[in-house]
């Protein structure tokens, strides 16, 4: 795949920056639990929804919180690394 | 088999769809139980515009018909008719939060391809305009093919109309069934596709929220605050209730009083007095303490505060091998553990959901409080160790403390041994935040303050009789002590044979057995017990602090203190666990590691203390 350079690539929502908003380029399913799956799809969680990382819990650990269209949640950092983000 | 039609509340958790539920039919509510979960199930009565009565139901809030604790299990089993001892509805109401109808719709999409007769309520759309965002019923009417009717449940507005269109859909009965779709995506993307032709202007975000949010998530404030809230409430729950207490307990002594003034001296004076009077009295003097303690964690909850704190607690919850979510029925156990061990259920995976239910009778109950209260106050002296920290406060904080720190350690072992294995994760919807209605706390308030009194007034009262009547025949011969010849005596005294070495004298003994049916009976039992012994009610009714003072000594009535901490001592809590895991495996585990540690505790407090010339 060849990406223009000028497009920022996308990344892991865990390690974007705070109230930066990017819509989901991907996700890595395979890393997520059946349950935890189903229920970020519940969440409205898919390509092309936006999302924002708004809460990053302690010292780079914990669940971090974060809006998914118009739903804020909360999950454990795994599901956030697991989210790639295209910035806007 | 009644006929009125039954018609079900359902929508996704935080839709508003209890405070609809409240507002629609006010405290007339039932609460029960499904046969076989300890989901508890509300119902109430309303009329329609037509004066047809009919029963509505307010279902567990879920995402979606694909369930994943057992709480959401009841609200698909209901809407496809396969819920033991429930009849299909017969209509729905479907609520869904204006803010965010997007995520709403795909759930209301899925209950719609049921083909029942369903309403729309689009709740708080008085916080969507207070967004910025505008939404058009009519358009999303006829996107979805279902009546919308605009509502503010917790301000009652939209109430006739919901009324009117529900009494319609029950008249007509439309509603076509559809193959329910398996893959939810489909329905998120229709979902979308709705929202985007009836929203006619979009929101900016939900500012409040989020600038609350930054200060109650940060990662230094936020830790700071939640344990602020939680020290003030444990203030509360003593300071706060004094006065009531003060009134109880002299409308008990009035009525003691009355009933010696009246009744001529014999069974009926003593039964009454001492029996009902004094023992239950003994009991419901903990009905402010009780309510204090649920009225914070109803406003914690309805504000929305209570999934934050959940995820500020995540990470150390998670190192017991429990999640944030088992945050809230431990906290609810500080309270009553059969409240704590009934919010289990949504928790989505079986391992940490069992951890939490076995190890929530570790927290330092509300029951308790009546045997910590009058020990405490009996022999730990009230003094200062520095301005404003008093003694008695400090103990009473480390009986606490015992019991968080003793949970922890039995949940990391729990679950590296008979629940091992991998966790559930921790995924959970921020609500926004709203100020509780008051209405609706006060309903939960009045819920468990009538569990409370019901209990007071039948088991506990039904103990107390019991006791008074074992511990008062056969009557004894002049020289020898009624608590020792009575039935209660003779039993306690084959116990007090296992009891003895950990420092329990006869009549603690005693204490212990109906303790079982609840812990606070303890208390009015020893009441009881040196009541029988005393020469009439008047002496009888010395304050039960200053005998204890004169009889027991310090390291026996530590030893007391460290039983409580553990013993699962209360049949009721009991009984939920084997409901809860739906056997006796459970609930006997718990009952035999529990009482092992009490007498372990019990016995090292003692011997300890004795070593330390307290003896």
């Amino acid at each position: 795949m060849t990406i223009a350079t000028h497009i920022p690539l996308p990344q892991p929502l865990a390690s974007l920056r705070r109230r930066a908003p990017g819509t989901v380029a991907g996700v890595d399913w395979a890393l997520l639990s059946d349950s935890e799956a189903r229920r970020l799809r519940e969440f409205g969680l898919d390509e092309g929804v936006e999302v924002e990382l708004l809460h990053a819990g302690r010292f780079g650990s914990g669940p971090v919180a974060a809006r998914i269209g118009r739903m804020t949640v909360t999950f454990r950092r795994h599901i956030a690394r697991a989210i790639h983000v295209q910035p806007v | 088999m009644t006929a009125i039609p039954l018609v079900a509340l359902v929508g996704n958790p935080n839709a508003g769809k209890s405070a609809l539920f409240n507002a629609l039919t006010g405290a007339r509510q039932k609460v029960g139980n499904y046969p076989g979960v300890t989901v508890e199930r509300h119902s109430g009565r309303l009329a329609l515009d037509d004066g047809r009565p009919i029963e509505l139901v307010d279902l567990p809030g879920t995402y979606s018909l694909d369930p994943s604790s057992p709480d959401e299990e009841v609200t698909r089993d209901v809407v496809l008719g396969r819920q033991a001892g429930e009849r299909r509805p017969d209509a729905l109401v479907v609520v869904a939060d204006a803010t965010n109808l997007d995520n709403h719709l795909r759930f209301v999409l899925q209950l719609k391809g049921l083909g029942l007769p369903a309403v729309l309520a689009l709740n708080m759309v008085d916080m969507a305009k207070r967004d910025g965002l505008a939404i058009d019923p009519a358009a999303l009417a006829r996107e979805l093919g279902m009546p919308v009717v605009e509502t503010v449940a917790v301000r009652r507005r939209g109430l006739d109309d919901l009324r009117a269109a529900l009494t319609d859909a029950l008249t007509t009965r439309s509603g076509v069934a559809t193959t329910v779709d398996p893959d939810i995506r489909q329905f998120q993307r229709e979902a979308r596709r709705i929202a985007a032709a009836a929203i006619v202007a979009q929101p900016r975000g939900r500012a409040v929220t989020r600038s609350l949010d930054s200060v109650v998530l940060h990662p230094l404030a936020g830790p700071v605050i939640l344990f602020t809230l939680l020290f003030v409430m444990f203030q509360a729950v003593f300071s706060w209730s004094e006065a009531p207490i003060g009134w109880i307990e002299g409308a008990q002594g009035w009525l003691a009083e009355r009933a010696i003034a009246t009744l001529p001296d014999g069974f009926l004076r003593s039964l009454l007095v001492e029996g009902v009077i004094n023992g239950v009295g003994s009991v419901v003097v903990f009905l402010p303490q009780i309510i204090i303690l649920f009225l914070f964690i109803l406003v914690l909850e309805a504000s929305g505060y209570m999934v934050r704190a959940a995820m500020l607690m995540d990470r150390l919850m998670a190192g017991l091998g429990l999640s944030g979510r088992a945050f809230i029925p431990l906290l609810s156990s500080f309270a009553c553990a059969i409240p704590g061990i009934m919010a289990t259920r949504s928790i989505s995976d079986p391992r940490e959901r069992l951890t939490t239910i076995l190890v929530a009778p570790l927290m330092t109950c509300s029951a308790r409080l009546p045997v910590y209260a009058v020990i405490i106050g009996a022999f730990i002296p009230a003094r200062d160790l520095a301005p404003g920290i008093g003694l008695q406060g400090v103990v009473l904080f480390a009986l606490y403390l015992a019991g968080i720190l003793s949970a922890m350690l039995a949940s990391v072992l729990i679950r590296r041994t008979v629940t091992r294995g991998v966790g559930g994760g921790f995924l959970m919807e921020l609500p926004r935040y709203q100020w509780p209605s008051p209405r609706d706390v006060l309903i939960g308030l009045w819920q468990r303050a009538y569990v409370f009194l019901r209990r007071a007034g039948t088991i506990i009262m039904g103990v107390t009789v019991a006791l008074w009547l074992l511990a008062s025949y056969p009557v004894a011969p002049a020289g020898v002590k009624q608590s020792e010849y009575s039935v209660a005596g003779r039993i306690a005294s084959g116990l007090e044979a296992v009891l003895r070495p950990i420092g329990f004298n006869h009549e603690m003994s005693l204490a212990v057995i109906p303790a079982m049916a609840a812990r606070e009976v303890a208390v009015s039992a020893l009441q009881t017990v040196y009541a029988i012994d005393a020469e009439d009610e008047e002496q009888g009714a010395t304050e039960l602090g200053g005998r204890l003072a004169g009889r027991w000594s310090l390291a026996t009535a530590l030893a007391f203190l460290a039983w409580f901490v553990f013993a699962p001592q209360c049949l009721s809590t009991i009984a939920v666990i084997r409901r809860e895991t739906n056997g006796w495996r459970w609930p006997l585990f718990a009952v035999a590691y529990l009482f092992a540690l009490a007498y372990l505790a019990a016995g090292a407090t003692y011997w300890t203390a004795v070593a330390a010339g307290l003896g």
